[in-house]
């Protein structure tokens, strides 16, 4: 499980003026589902791409079971890819675009033990071997019987499965996705993570898995990197990434959470709006300036003499399990997500137990993240998925011109 | 409902242009000066099999020609960007701008007996050639007049190929070679199909080219036919009925082509 299978070192990538990678610096283990999770434009599906050998690196080193690849071209690398918006052969039918990398004679090596090649030989597969293999892999996306439909006479999901079973059937060591559930409804979406999970854990190889989704990436990953502007912000399995959020980029781009200015007294007691509250965080500097992280599940509203602070809310909104509602502390919006309802107006204590505290050192992301001022703007722009596409869009154009050169 | 008087006068316009010479001409075909019903004028059509068989083939000759050059510079011109693409599209375009007699009257002044070509030939030192009223003056005519109709078509098609799916083909485990056979060949056939359709059918027609260049010395089916109706042999009876079987022909060919290019495209070339 823990053997290491691919290593970018000092990774930097720019396209014309604009740094797109800085001095990344990752290791991938076999058989592990690792996601690489952020915002459009953070060097994510770059990152893709150059494991995947269509983009290379301005520096740095890709290293394939401890062999230096950044020369090698896609198609002799042992990595395959589901593209984002599938990129089926539109000429072919589904047992052909299955069959494509199958039909490609394998240059064979032979090796003496000096690892000289000494001869070299086709190795063609027979019609038969074809056939078996291209339907146990539709079977095991579940699309026997769709053989000779062509990708165009197939729905969104299961265009999405021919593109996972043409790059399985190859038996690659690595499998790329790039987005490759962004094109399909919540319902479907929800279903395929789970199938994917078990596809991988089935074939039991490594998939390398790029989204903006941080709910996808949670479902599915066994280690998440989390990127911004180019740069790792953390690496981690899904519950550290979400327990421990190294800073306020992470921590609000994970789930929901309340970020708020404090300082560390001391071990294990942080100070807020003026008050103490005990924590079970240590490690800092006494009286160091820190960011408290409260996710909105971790407070309990209690009557306002018991409270630990008291606010007002300012809006309640229903989303079915819970509610959400908008408590104004001191000009300073909290999202807290509660059972209880509580009209607009009220004014309500909240009791955060030691264990609901997760503080952070301050990084170049205190004070942009956490406060849900704009709490009303951020679902809308959630929901405008016009606005991400465009964005999208951008980072396409530029993959375009790397791929020109 | 309103919409459709929109058409009203391209309708009009068609049904006088189009549709009434077309009727004309299977009138024509079926009779005589004395505009009595026969099928003499198919019949008396045997004589000229070779001048048929002389205008497929030469038309053929220029087609293949033009998949040759113009195949290789649409695919290179597709993976271009910016400038130099702008440039070579001009540069294809430019003698479209030109009037089609022009050109080929210019072709006759570089290669004449004492033209341009063999001019420069003897200058230094070489011999002549007598290219001018020869049949490959004809094809060379045809090839120029009627390669950027091959390009441009190819070209449209190759450039609209998502760069995505033949990065999935090499991400397969397909070298530049198969890509290009397995991905990009089959995927541009529409626009060779269209390109084929372009050259082909003007050069099957042409009288001028081959008047100019080819000197009256072989004669295509185009010249047979402004023959019956402007020249010597003045008969637009007989005129008509070679008109209407080259269209047949024509068409033929073109509903054969295109169930190639509906059915399994890979099949067709390799």
């Amino acid at each position: 499980m823990s053997k290491e299978l691919i290593r970018l070192r000092n990774i930097r990538m720019a396209f014309d003026d604009e740094v797109v990678l800085n001095d990344l610096n990752l290791y991938i283990n076999d058989k592990e589902f690792l996601t690489l999770l952020g915002p459009s434009g953070c060097g994510k599906t770059t990152t893709l791409r150059i494991i995947g050998g269509f983009t290379t690196p301005v520096s740095g080193d890709v290293l394939f079971d401890g062999v230096r690849i950044n020369d090698v071209p896609p198609y002799r690398r042992q990595i395959n890819t589901v593209f984002q918006k599938y990129a089926l052969f539109p000429h072919m039918n589904v047992f052909e675009n299955v069959a494509f990398g199958l039909r490609i004679p394998k240059v064979e090596e032979q090796r003496d033990e000096n690892g000289k090649v000494v001869s070299r030989r086709k190795v063609k597969l027979s019609e038969q071997e074809i056939q078996d293999r291209v339907m146990e892999m539709l079977e095991t996306v579940s699309l026997k019987g769709f053989e000779n439909r062509k990708p165009d006479a197939l729905s969104g999901g299961q265009q999405q499965r021919v593109a996972i079973a043409r790059a399985l059937v190859n038996r690659p060591k690595v499998l790329l996705l790039d987005e490759p559930l962004g094109a399909l409804d919540l319902k479907l979406r929800k279903d395929m993570q789970l199938e994917l999970k078990k596809i991988q854990q089935q074939v039991g190889i490594t998939f390398i898995y790029v989204t903006h989704d941080q709910e996808e990436a949670l479902t599915m990953s066994d280690t998440i990197v989390v990127m911004d502007k180019g740069r790792i912000q953390q690496i981690g399995t899904p519950e550290d990434i979400y327990n421990e959020p190294k800073n306020a980029f992470v921590a609000d781009f994970i789930g929901e959470s309340n970020i708020i200015d404090g300082v560390m007294v001391r071990d294990k007691l942080v100070k807020m709006y003026g008050k103490e509250f005990p924590c079970l965080d240590g490690g800092f500097a006494e009286n160091e300036p820190v960011d408290v992280v409260i996710r909105p599940e971790d407070i309990d509203i209690v009557p306002v003499d018991q409270g630990q602070l008291v606010g007002t809310v300012t809006s309640v909104t229903f989303k079915g399990m819970q509610y959400d509602i908008i408590v104004d502390f001191r000009g300073f919006k909290w999202l807290i997500q509660t059972t209880d309802h509580s009209p607009v107006g009220a004014r309500i204590g909240v009791k955060i137990d030691p264990d609901g505290f997760h503080i952070m050192k301050k990084s170049q992301y205190s004070g942009m993240f956490g406060d849900y001022s704009s709490y009303s703007d951020e679902y809308d722009e959630l929901s405008d998925v016009d606005a991400v596409d465009e964005d999208e869009g951008a980072e396409e154009e530029r993959r375009e011109e790397g791929y020109a050169e | 409902m309103r919409n459709k008087w929109l058409a009203a006068p391209y309708v009009g316009w068609m049904a006088l242009f189009v549709v009434a010479p077309l009727v004309l001409v299977v009138v024509y075909a079926l009779t005589t000066r004395d505009g009595s019903f026969t099928l003499d004028n198919f019949s008396n059509m045997m004589q000229y099999a070779a001048v048929f068989g002389r205008s497929f083939l030469l038309a053929g000759i220029a087609t293949v020609l033009c998949i040759l050059l113009g195949y290789p510079m649409a695919y290179f011109l597709s993976r271009e960007r910016g400038r130099l693409r702008s440039m070579a599209t001009l540069l294809i375009m430019l003698p479209m701008w030109m009037n089609f007699l022009l050109r080929t009257y210019s072709w006759v002044f570089l290669l004449e007996r004492n033209g341009f070509f063999n001019t420069l030939l003897s200058t230094i030192g070489l011999p002549k050639l007598d290219i001018i009223n020869t049949q490959a003056a004809v094809v060379l005519g045809m090839v120029y007049n009627f390669l950027p109709f091959m390009v441009l078509p190819i070209f449209s098609v190759i450039v609209k190929i998502d760069h995505r799916i033949i990065e999935a083909a090499q991400d397969l485990g397909a070298n530049s070679v198969q890509v290009f056979r397995r991905v990009i060949l089959p995927l541009s056939l529409p626009g060779v199909l269209s390109g084929v359709t372009m050259v082909f059918i003007p050069s099957v027609s042409t009288f001028v080219i081959s008047r100019l260049l080819g000197g009256g010395m072989s004669l295509l089916v185009g010249d047979l036919i402004e023959m019956q109706f402007l020249g010597s042999a003045y008969n637009p009876h007989l005129g008509s009925a070679i008109s209407l079987v080259m269209m047949v022909i024509v068409l033929i060919c073109m509903g054969v082509m295109n169930r190639f290019g509906e059915g399994e495209e890979e099949a067709v070339l390799l």
